[in-house]
């Protein structure tokens, strides 16, 4: 509990007292309590199953169901049970329940007051079918605002601290926070919305609610194939660093290298202002650019002793191995061209085929600064690391010869504004053996 | 890997394919006839239901990892097939009508998948004309008559979703019926897997057919695009998935490569024991996930053999000592491990040089694989027939017989005596 600032504690007693608020009037409108219950039980219900199945997202569908069905404070009233009880893996959990129930409270409350005020109950109860549309569309974006403005809030206010929805970390401005918030829910919650404004209309049919639960189905089901995609592209992730572990049972001098080269060609990617998925492709192809080690005998990347010329030839082969073995890889795209080409220099003195300047693939320019600067900055067993300004020193002195200047340059920027925090998982301090002081086939060496 | 996935079709047409195709043209000629002889009945619904399956199908996406190709033409052509009510007005189309406006819709939509040369478009016309059918002779005859008409709301909506149910296992049925007349892979697996994949978007497409027929009679048409975004999503969802399976399966694939291009292993051994391996799971009845498991599993055989510092003579483990098999086998379950992978491909891995008695069935199977694969690679015309001999006088301690048995018949049916095929 000790990050949580005593201005985000106020924000979120605020927000609880206003959903109070909303629950107020209940004594005095005419709720019909069974379907309050009902309604309620299937939220709380799916909330659970999406927390044990470790689903991504709220299940809106119901909560905006009761949005049309009833009259506001009982709309609200559904919300409650669910976000109250559901479970929540971070802590504070106490206080981010309370958010979570005074957030959803205060949504659904004012989703409902819309629709309600535009006569959306009784264009659902006579089914009058593209007149009802319109409230519902109204109420959607309305509680789309009304939890992405909550939200920001709580980003403009205290950028990190617990109820954060999400991990983030640095200042955001505050308006842009708002309106990627906005953007970034609207069409999950208007698909939602559709399904809700389907269960309400077929709540009040003749048929009743067994076929408004039967809308639920395709969307479980649609919500479960999602959850296996993250799951499997999380799979997915983990195989690709296996290919890279692969490559430190044969060499561990470099152990982490890899990880490290990754995280700086995304600092750079993001510094030049690259699209996300760009730099995701970068990030990976870090990750990967020795992966054609595997293809060097190990007693060659392990020998203790100067490399002869033939054996400096052999090792120099790793970025065209690397390549073959990514080559099938389709997702990889433009990292498998930084894979081939990360030992070019811009001065045409690179292998594998001395390209210069522009020829060389942008990709494969970003690896190379980053790829040199990690082997300047970490530890290996024959020299100590050097500091990160000296390592910078060295980069700006060799731009336009040997690396890009834009990259170089775009590298400084980021490290002076994020500064250079390695993640050390895999860096373990082995017991140095003795390596001789010819460079070793990294990036190094100049 | 995926060529020898897909289906094989044989010069001799069975019997059951012939029959499903005859029946699915004699229904569907008799319900043209029937129609153009009585005329359309509530020509708007007929068009809108039409565009609709049309839109589902020109969506539709084949290839060998998609259960339901066209979701939304499927949901659509169901709910027609039951559609009772427009808002609040009975309906009166029958039978014939519902397959005739389905199969037209649905050879519209196919025109531009025809076009581009893809998939086995009979097989899917007439399960499409007779699950539709099937549900449209249960359904429109006795509402048409009025039984259902003293049926409370509640009832009948539950009736829809067991009619639907029922003829969603009609379908499964034939479809695993249809896929084992024209590949010989047993039925019963085929079936199983269908059936399973009922659970998931096959589940979606019954309840949203249900709901769009329900929907349709309380709202009229404006259901229907209300109603079909959440399938599109659902569908879109499935597609991703599909993506994400097809290039975790390529990274497999390269992590395999890495002993080939390391020396390790000659090139493309991994990729023929792992297609030789799900021919010989499939003929031994393996599921489909079991099947995914068996396949990584053979694709990362050799892995362990990364960690050798001098590469076996052409990879060629079947011949090294056991104890030194098996120390490569724990490596290679090692780096498995750390891959994310399924940890049953791990087990496979680590557990391919045990002894055949205490190993999984997937063990055996890329153990026998492999050392045939080893023993025919380079061995001549004659190769493959000495090293099925061998893996014969070996079953009684290395390699499972009914493995090896498996794996003969697999090599007759599909002709793989050469390996240079895979």
């Amino acid at each position: 509990m000790e990050a949580v600032p005593a201005r985000a504690r106020a924000y979120v007693a605020c927000v609880a007292v206003a959903a109070l608020l909303c629950l107020l009037p209940l004594p005095a409108v005419r709720t019909p309590w069974w379907e309050v219950a009902l309604l309620a039980a299937l939220s709380a219900g799916c909330e659970q199953a999406a927390a044990h199945r470790r689903f991504a997202g709220t299940f809106y569908p119901v909560l905006l169901a009761g949005a049309f069905l009833l009259p506001p404070p009982a709309a609200a009233l559904v919300a409650l049970p669910g976000a109250l009880l559901s479970p929540v893996e971070q802590r504070p959990r106490g206080l981010r329940r309370v958010w979570r129930a005074a957030q959803l409270t205060v949504g659904v409350w004012a989703a409902a007051r819309v629709h309600g005020a535009m006569g959306g109950r009784d264009t659902v109860l006579a089914s009058d079918f593209p007149y009802a549309l319109v409230p519902a569309v109204v109420a959607v974006l309305v509680f789309c605002l009304v939890l992405s403005l909550l939200d920001g809030g709580i980003l403009a206010l205290a950028v990190g601290a617990p109820p954060t929805p999400f991990g983030q970390w640095g200042r955001i401005p505050v308006r842009r926070a708002w309106r990627g918030l906005f953007l970034r829910s609207l069409a999950p919650v208007a698909v939602h919305g559709l399904a809700g404004l389907m269960m309400a209309v077929l709540w009040r049919s003749p048929y009743g609610p067994v076929a408004a639960l039967l809308v639920l189905l395709p969307m479980c089901v649609s919500w479960w194939v999602f959850a296996q995609y993250h799951r499997e592209r999380a799979a997915h992730q983990a195989t690709i660093r296996a290919l890279v572990q692969a490559v430190d049972i044969k060499d561990e001098y470099t152990r982490g290298h890899s990880e490290r080269v990754g995280q700086a060609s995304m600092m750079i990617a993001r510094e030049l202002g690259m699209d996300d998925d760009r730099i995701e492709v970068l990030r990976f192809a870090g990750i990967l650019h020795d992966v054609g080690k595997l293809g060097v005998p190990t007693r060659l990347l392990r020998k203790d002793g100067p490399l002869t010329p033939q054996e400096r030839r052999i090792i120099e082969l790793h970025p065209e191995y690397g390549h073959e073995m990514v080559r099938g890889i389709s997702f990889l795209g433009e990292a498998r061209a930084a894979v081939l080409h990360h030992h070019e220099r811009l001065d045409g003195s690179g292998y594998p085929y001395g390209l210069t300047g522009g020829q060389i693939p942008e990709s494969a320019r970003v690896v190379a600064v980053a790829d040199a600067f990690d082997a300047m900055t970490s530890t290996r067993s024959y020299r100590r690391a050097r500091p990160v300004c000296a390592a910078l020193e060295e980069l700006e002195r060799c731009a336009g010869s040997q690396f890009d200047p834009r990259m170089v340059t775009a590298l400084v920027h980021a490290l002076s504004r994020h500064g250079w925090h390695p993640a050390v998982t895999a860096d373990e301090p082995g017991v140095p053996r003795p390596r001789p002081a010819v460079p070793g086939p990294t990036g190094a060496r100049r | 890997m995926s060529a020898r996935c897909a289906p094989k079709t044989s010069c001799r047409v069975p019997p059951i394919l012939t029959l499903v195709h005859t029946s699915a043209a004699l229904l569907a000629t008799g319900s043209l006839a029937f129609v153009l002889w009585t005329g359309l009945e509530e020509r708007g619904t007929a068009l809108t239901f039409g565009v609709l399956i049309a839109v589902g199908e020109l969506n539709r996406r084949s290839g060998p990892h998609v259960r339901e190709a066209a979701p939304l033409g499927a949901a659509g052509a169901l709910s027609y097939a039951l559609l009772g009510e427009s808002a609040g007005a009975p309906t009166h189309h029958g039978a014939a009508q519902v397959v005739t406006v389905v199969l037209a819709a649905s050879l519209v939509g196919s025109v531009p998948h025809v076009g581009r040369g893809q998939g086995p478009l009979a097989d899917q016309l007439a399960r499409r004309v007779l699950t539709v059918g099937f549900a449209a002779v249960c359904f429109q005859p006795l509402y048409n008559q009025g039984t259902f008409a003293q049926w409370g709301g509640p009832a009948y909506a539950l009736l829809l979703l067991a009619l639907l149910s029922l003829t969603a296992l009609c379908d499964a049925v034939l479809a695993a019926a249809l896929a084992h007349s024209r590949t010989r892979w047993p039925f019963g697996p085929l079936l199983r897997d269908e059936l399973r994949a009922l659970l998931g978007i096959g589940s979606a497409v019954v309840a949203t057919g249900a709901v769009m027929a329900l929907a349709v009679a309380v709202a009229g048409l404006w259901a229907l695009p209300v109603f079909s975004v959440p399938l599109l999503l659902t569908q879109l969802s499935v597609r991703r998935y599909a993506a994400v399976r097809c290039t975790y399966r390529q990274t497999i694939a390269s992590l395999a490569r890495a002993t080939e291009i390391a020396g390790y292993t000659p090139a493309g051994h991994a990729h023929r024991v792992a297609a030789l391996s799900r021919e010989v799971g499939r003929d031994l009845g393996l599921s489909r996930p079991e099947l995914t498991v068996l396949e990584y599993a053979a694709l990362m055989h050799d892995i362990g053999q990364l960690s050798l510092v001098d590469p076996v003579p052409a990879g060629a483990t079947a011949s090294l000592p056991l104890a030194e098999q098996r120390r490569i086998a724990l490596l290679g379950g090692a780096v498995v491990r750390q891959t994310g992978v399924d940890a049953a491909v791990a087990v496979v891995v680590e557990r391919q040089a045990d002894p055949c008695r205490e190993q999984p069935l997937a063990a055996r199977i890329v153990r026998a694989v492999n050392a045939y694969e080893e023993k025919a690679r380079d061995a001549g015309p004659g190769g493959p027939l000495t090293a099925l001999e061998e893996l014969r006088l070996g079953t009684a301690g290395d390699y499972a017989p009914e493995v090896v048995e498996a794996l003969a018949r697999v090599l007759s049916r599909d002709c793989l005596t050469s390996p240079a095929t895979g």
